[in-house]
């Protein structure tokens, strides 16, 4: 039998087709097509200036838009071969770490309800992980006057400097979300249900996922230890020393695990990253009249960041104009959903549905 | 021509009692399930939330009814009215007090087994008459489900029956007023069929952690998926419907039914039955569902052989202790 499962569906993280061939319930083969949401991101960015990109990015990644920008901006910069100040890299690290605890709680979240549907426990999980994600949305208001495209990277730094008291507020908030992280652990990761429904489901080998170019926890998750943040530091991350959470067993469990394993990870982080927070000048960019002042010389770049979901890659490709000749966005949730027809077939439709969960992708990013 | 009447002013006056109270169990699920999320539930309609649900019912009233194209009609139209008819039908042996009864049926134990697996019907007409594939896998593993969990209920339900020695619901009743609640004595018997008892049944009603029929994330809305306005509204009543008469079944089985100090026995009857549907409600809110097979498994592996263990062991208690 043929499923068409999606575009409409209610657990396609948006809107996502996969054809499943069916033998009763038994996935035989998965054909997966995207592009339900393509919004010609990469060509708009060639018709705007540079300065202008931030904004149109940061809906690329829905989930954690901070960080679209941060890798936009770094291609930029390495460009125009400009420093930037240390206090503003420390608050990109800042908030790319906040950011990544509001993403992988989202994707905690949202897992749940694949598992335990919308009128059941699953709905439990993902309400009370909302109401962690709401304390960060809150601090990134403060600072940007956004809930959530903030639009607050630019050219050599950053555009809101940070409030005055602000780094309290953090605390508090981050002390609030670890009290609050056993309350997932007993809903999750330590639920007998939740257990069998994810242990030895879509197992993703560690070569496999590798020669897919899959990165960030669904990579960490198959047992390959690799993460941007150690292993080529950028902003703020050479000077503090990041652990790298690791799971050997590939498969939906190990990949809520390691998200869990993150959101600690990142709250210790973002604790050493508001006590060690810098003063001075929060950007080095030439303050510019008009948008088309901002030129970037005959060359091209990559830079690749570590965001919630992966590798986010920036490959800017200039001709000395104020608009990229073409800027390519490699975007790491296109990866994950790469391995689904590998992984999906012997599963059940039920499972499709925890492994899609599980690999977390985020269509904004992927159909750009 | 005396048992008729009683029958029918019975039976209609409970059928009424149940709906009406169905809108208070909503509200009560409702208001939990917000309390339990960190939210505030319902509260625009009335300062309290209780017209949500006679609103909801109203708005489900006023909704365009779409039947597919291709599907059967026949099939599609009658299910929903078999399925409501069907949960209510298993309230007419269940004894609200020693006189408020619809038929106090010599072999009433066997005849709600019986209407409770004639629900198999309704679903498997939805899922096949909607000629959608959704529906349809939703309605195999329905059936699946339900036939599978039907050994379980039986075999929980005849402890109780072994026990007491009666297959009427109201000498089942009447033997724990005179003696012990089947679950205080023997409670190693009791307790552990009680559990078993509640867990088919939680089954046969589709609930979480069992609801996999209509598991809306991954089959949409599984049998319900092309049923719009009060067809579907009737599904949902059924499903209601089986919570809280699985409940009233299980007190009266298991938690000595109307028995009880003080209060006229009707209160009690009431009672236990919301406390039964507060505490199926919890585990709904907090649990996540299984998969289709692991469902099969845990019914064939353990609560099967638990249940065998059980009616032989209430054999041998009622043959040497009893």
């Amino acid at each position: 039998m043929l499923l068409h499962f999606g575009p409409q569906h209610p657990s396609t993280h948006g809107v996502f087709r996969m054809d499943l061939y069916l033998d009763g319930e038994i996935i035989v083969k998965a054909v997966p097509y995207c592009g339900y949401l393509h919004r010609a991101v990469e060509k708009l960015c060639e018709k705007l200036a540079y300065v202008q990109l931030t904004p149109i990015v940061d809906k690329n990644d829905y989930v954690s838009p901070m960080t679209n920008e941060q890798a936009l901006v770094m291609a930029f910069e390495a460009m125009l071969k400009l420093e930037v100040p240390r206090r503003a890299r420390w608050m990109r690290s800042l908030f790319a770490e906040l950011q990544r605890i509001a993403s992988h709680l989202l994707a905690i979240g949202t897992f749940s309800l694949d598992l335990g549907g919308a009128l059941g426990g699953g709905s439990t999980v993902f309400i009370h992980c909302f109401r962690e994600r709401e304390l960060i949305l809150d601090l990134f208001e403060d600072v940007t006057g956004a809930r959530f495209h903030y639009n607050t990277h630019t050219i050599g730094g950053n555009r809101h400097d940070l409030p005055a008291g602000w780094g309290a507020k953090v605390k508090a908030a981050l002390d609030v979300i670890e009290a609050r992280l056993p309350e997932y652990g007993a809903m999750t990761l330590e639920n007998r249900i939740f257990q069998q429904r994810t242990k030895n489901v879509g197992v993703l080998d560690g070569e496999l996922a590798l020669e897919l170019g899959i990165t960030g926890p669904n990579l960490r998750a198959s047992g390959v230890d690799h993460d941007l943040r150690r292993d080529a530091p950028y902003s703020a991350y050479d000077e503090v020393k990041v652990k790298v959470a690791v799971a050997k067993a590939g498969d939906c469990y190990a990949r809520s695990e390691v998200r869990v394993a993150e959101v600690k990870e990142s709250i210790r982080l973002c604790r050493l990253f508001v006590d060690g927070m810098p003063e001075g000048p929060i950007n080095s960019g030439k303050p510019t009249k008009l948008p088309v002042q901002t030129k970037i010389p005959v060359g091209q770049t990559y830079v690749g960041i570590e965001t919630p979901r992966g590798e986010l890659g920036t490959w800017l490709i200039a001709d000395g104009t104020q608009n990229p000749y073409r800027l390519k966005i490699r975007p790491p949730s296109l990866h994950s959903l790469s391995a689904l027809p590998y992984i999906l077939p012997g599963q059940t439709v039920s499972d499709a549905v925890a492994i899609l969960g599980s690999l977390d992708p985020i269509m904004g990013e992927v159909d750009r | 021509m005396n048992e008729f009447l009683q029958g029918g002013l019975y039976g209609g006056g409970i059928i009424v009692a149940i709906m009406t109270s169905l809108l208070f169990v909503l509200w009560t699920e409702r208001k939990m399930a917000a309390r339990m999320q960190s939210r505030i539930g319902p509260n625009i309609i009335d300062p309290l939330g209780f017209l949500q649900a006679p609103a909801d019912v109203l708005k489900l009233l006023q909704k365009e009814d779409i039947v597919p194209e291709k599907a059967d009609r026949a099939l599609f139209n009658y299910a929903p009215v078999l399925g409501a008819a069907v949960a209510i039908a298993v309230a007419a042996v269940v004894p609200f007090s020693a006189t408020i009864v619809g038929a106090d049926l010599d072999v009433g134990v066997l005849y709600l087994l019986a209407a409770g697996a004639v629900g198999v019907l309704p679903v498997f007409a939805a899922g096949w008459g909607s000629n959608n594939k959704f529906a349809l896998l939703g309605a195999m593993r329905a059936i699946a489900q339900s036939v599978s969990y039907e050994v379980p209920l039986v075999l929980a339900a005849l402890v109780p029956v072994i026990l007491t020695g009666s297959m009427k619901v109201s000498e089942i009743v009447t033997f724990q007023q005179n003696h012990h609640w089947l679950i205080v004595w023997p409670f190693f018997l009791g307790v552990p069929a009680f559990v078993l008892f509640m867990l088919a049944m939680l089954a046969e009603s589709n609930r979480i952690p069992f609801d996999i029929p209509e598991a809306e994330s991954e089959l949409v809305a599984g049998i319900t998926t092309e049923y719009t306005g009060m067809k579907f509204g009737l599904f949902y009543m059924a499903e209601y419907l089986h919570t809280v008469i699985a409940s009233a079944v299980a007190a009266s089985l298991f938690l000595g039914g109307y028995d009880g100090p003080f209060a006229p026995g009707v209160w009690w009857m009431v009672a236990k039955t919301f406390g039964m549907v507060v505490a199926i409600y919890y585990l709904r809110w907090s649990l996540m569902r299984f998969r289709s097979d692991q469902l099969m498994a845990l019914c064939w592996r353990w609560l099967v052989p638990t249940g065998v263990v059980l009616v032989v062991a209430s054999a041998l208690f009622v043959v040497f202790a009893g």
